[in-house]
């Protein structure tokens, strides 16, 4: 291994308070500029800003003092495009093109910090330079999944290996008996990330004891549920750290090939796991005779091609194999015959990447974090109504109140928090009065929700709960392969009921119709898929019921989300007649002279929101109720 | 995926584009890769890469040289949402609907799109110009609600600067025609 920069090496003691994240000096010793190129920050535009800071650079004749370079996600998305300098980790979130002259002119010409383009801590108004002092990643312990994601350059194995990347892997081919390494990862308590949260040691100990030659090692990256992004950026991050976790799998287990398995819009995940492939080969971390050991393993990238129900291990299975991605029936588990008949053992992105640090560490240092039924740390990504969106990691068993409101800094627009959607579409919701739940597989399962594989999306007053839930229905109506009865056709009535009481036709009786249905799938689906798709719909009945009874009964939207429970007028009190609505609207459905009140023809408006949006006085009111919206259109004289 | 918004009616000015000519020389290399050990999905992959999607004469060619039955090909080109049977348009609009999309109001992206743009979404307007469409995430979650356009990507989007957008890429693809497309 190359001995390039100060490496922070394998053995490092576990910092005490966790978090690690920014960059230091490159690994050459020059100074650096990384800008970071999650996918979030990219769709905000930060290969323009990376780009944008080679230029200016050069033009100012740093290029030999300063390199830049892309690390995969940072974790605060919400504050994208951002850049941090290797000085004191300066961290420079928001970027705008002409922010990089200034930065180029002041930081690494002048020295100096640039103050006025510093992060502004919301809860006290004050900037803040270093990226560690930022509250966001100060509440976090980044140690083991993301230790390196937004720190490493993902598309260098140099910097990889910088960080003491290999070790663990070279430990345990090199030092390690099979059984041994399965004890270690069994004591870790480490249990599988995907969601299920069966116990890894325990997975590889049953596909270890299965007879036979041939074995197969899998990564499931099929990270399907919306709104959850944590494998994509290990993927994209630390490519790396999934592959030698596989490395490490594949010797316990005895399995010389392996198959990453990588969902098909995640294409810079593809491309950064290929780039990874490529250069472990030509390490000799992949290959014949691994470390001199003898060991020899093989790894190759599938791409998927667009099925939620691939994440299901043996609908991937199928999947890989060529097939129409179909679950089948377990037992024989894949442990005993998986891949082509052979022994398998799946586990899932983070799973993986929790590995090198559990045998660099030792187990009982993993174990030292989390709680007694679920040890270490445990990605979450954070979207939705929420101030600090992005990717974090936590202690398993941190309150969702830890993650929610310390970490994510709470709601936003001042907005009142209404509940956290966990585990995407065979998750559920969880209410206020439930945010000191610990975040656990048993804690939240009592809830109705799961941990999922840590997707939280927050909800506010303004999300409508039996939106959100007729959302989730839909998906894994879409999504449902087809083979279960229950879970083709239920989820399709299950929908059905949903769509008229979203659209203002619900019926006494369908919250019944609704439960009965979801538990009857529940009960008969074959996988996962089927067996939690009711969920979002029953977790959203338990908590919020009273917004079910407002659409059905009194044909109401509580959170004015349902077009066709809402109307939108214009409050002949503060409307200036500025015109704006009128300019806004796409159908002509806002009209009014100058400085006269303006109205909003009910037939024509398609109540696309762009009224409310363009108004500067918040004269356009939405309301919803018949009687409500009635007295709304009598008020604007419309 | 399911929508609420009615497919626009055309206004009469897209015109039908001409029908799709394959040649199989095209996928040559593609198709002498054909592993009856479960590459099969990698194949219709690299082939729909090169055409935009999987004409018929394509699909029968796999068929022949894999020995897998052409209904069997069909049943795992229809099971998986990447694969299509049908050519697509030069621009390929994908609008998020993933969870954080959809709350921070993705529905109204789309909607807008296919006003602005005249297609329905899910699909390709007759002229070839336009795809829309909609993945379950992109995993841009706190640029929500994000789409993207052939290579450019856009977050943060309200409906009003979603049709400013579109209008920009009918402008664009007005010229390139010659301004003898419709707008």
């Amino acid at each position: 291994m190359p001995e390039i920069g100060t490496p922070a090496s394998a053995s490092d003691p576990v910092p005490a308070d966790g978090v690690k994240v920014g960059v230091s000096t490159a690994a050459n010793g020059r100074r650096r500029v990384a800008v970071c190129a999650g996918t979030a920050c990219v769709f905000a535009g930060s290969l323009k800003i990376h780009d944008a800071f080679v230029a200016e650079i050069a033009a100012a004749g740093l290029q030999d003092d300063v390199e830049v370079s892309i690390i995969g996600c940072h974790g605060l998305c919400s504050q994208g495009p951002l850049a941090v300098v290797s000085d004191g980790d300066t961290y420079y979130p928001r970027l705008k093109l002409k922010d990089v002259t200034t930065v180029v002119a002041e930081h690494l010409v002048g020295g100096a910090v640039v103050e006025k383009l510093l992060y502004i801590d919301p809860a006290t108004g004050e900037r803040v330079a270093c990226a560690h002092d930022i509250p966001f990643y100060k509440a976090q312990t980044r140690i083991a999944p993301l230790r390196d994601v937004g720190v490493i350059n993902p598309e260098s194995i140099d910097e990889y290996l910088v960080r003491g990347g290999y070790e663990a892997a070279r430990k345990a081919l090199t030092t390690m008996s099979r059984e041994a390494i399965v004890q270690e990862v069994l004591d870790s308590g480490l249990r599988g990330r995907g969601g299920a949260g069966f116990p890894t040691g325990l997975k590889w100990k049953f596909a270890a004891g299965s007879p036979g030659d041939v074995k197969y090692v899998i990564c499931n990256g099929d990270e399907g549920d919306p709104g959850a992004f944590m494998d994509a950026s290990i993927m994209d991050g630390d490519p790396h750290a999934v592959l030698e976790g596989m490395l490490i799998a594949s010797y316990a287990i005895g399995a010389h090939e392996g198959y990453i398995y990588v969902r098909a819009e995640y294409p810079l995940a593809v491309k950064r796991l290929r780039l990874a492939l490529l250069a472990a080969a030509e390490h000799g971390f992949l290959g014949d005779d691994i470390f001199g050991s003898g060991w020899s393993f093989r790894l190759k990238i599938k791409e998927g091609a667009g099925a939620f129900v691939c994440g299901e291990e043996t609908a991937m299975i199928a999947s890989i194999e060529g097939k129409r991605g179909m679950p089948r029936t377990r037992p024989p588990f894949p442990a005993v015959s998986g891949l082509w008949g052979k022994p398998t053992n799946i586990n899932n992105v983070e799973t993986y990447s929790n590995i090198p640090w559990i045998i660099g560490h030792g187990a009982a240092a993993y174990a030292a974090f989390g709680n007694d039924t679920c040890k270490g740390t445990k990605a979450f990504s954070l979207a939705g109504k929420i101030v600090n969106g992005g990717l974090a990691e936590v202690p398993m068993g941190s309150t969702l109140r830890h993650v929610i409101f310390d970490v994510g800094g709470g709601i936003k627009d001042g907005k009142q928090f209404k509940a956290v959607q966990l585990g995407g579409p065979s998750g559920g919701c969880v209410p206020a009065h439930l945010l000191d739940t610990p975040v656990d597989y048993e804690s939240l399962a009592a809830t109705g929700a799961i941990v999922g594989s840590g997707g939280m999306v927050v909800a506010d007053d303004t999300t409508c709960m039996v939106d959100l839930a007729r959302y989730f229905l839909q998906f894994t109506q879409n999504e449902s392969c087809g083979k279960c009865v229950p879970c083709r056709l239920g989820t399709k009535r299950m929908l059905e009921i949903l769509e008229r009481i979203c659209a203002g036709e619900g019926r006494e009786g369908d919250i019944e119709r609704l439960e009965t249905l979801a538990v009857t799938i529940k009960k008969t689906s074959l996988c996962g898929l089927g067996q939690t798709a009711p969920n979002p719909v029953l977790t959203t009945i338990k908590y919020f019921r009273d917004e079910y009874e407002a659409h059905i009964d009194a044909r109401r939207c509580p959170a004015l989300a349902c077009d066709a429970l809402i109307a939108y007028t214009v409050d002949p009190e503060t409307c200036t007649g500025c015109t704006l609505c009128a300019k806004k609207c796409p159908v002509d459905a806002a009209t009014g002279e100058k400085k006269q009140v303006h109205t909003i023809d009910q037939a024509l408006c398609i109540r696309c929101d762009a009224c409310r949006v363009a108004c500067k006085f918040d004269a356009v009111l939405v309301v919803s109720g018949p009687e409500q919206i009635a007295a709304a259109v009598r008020a604007q004289g419309g | 995926m399911p929508r609420r918004v009615a497919r626009p009616e055309p206004v009469g000015a897209v015109a039908d584009a001409p029908e799709f000519d394959v040649d199989l020389e095209q996928v040559g290399a593609v198709l002498a890769e054909i592993d009856p050990h479960g590459n099969l999905i990698a194949v219709l992959q690299r082939a729909q890469e090169v055409f935009g999607f999987l004409p018929e004469p394509v699909i029968d060619e796999i068929a022949r040289l894999s020995g897998i039955p052409a209904s069997r090909i069909y049943g795992i080109i229809t099971f998986y949402a990447q694969f299509s049977t049908e050519p697509s348009g030069r621009h390929k609009i994908f609008v998020c609907h993933g969870t954080a999309c959809h709350v921070a109001g993705a529905t109204r992206i789309t909607e807008a799109l296919q006003q602005e743009l005249e297609v329905g979404d899910g699909e390709t307007r007759a002229d070839r110009e336009f795809t829309l469409g909609g993945v379950a995430c992109m995993g841009a979650c706190s640029q929500a609600p994000v789409m993207r356009i052939d290579e450019e990507t856009y977050g943060n989007l309200s409906a009003d600067q979603t049709r400013r957008i579109a209008r920009q890429l009918l402008e664009q693809v007005v010229a390139e025609n010659g301004g003898g497309a419709d707008a």
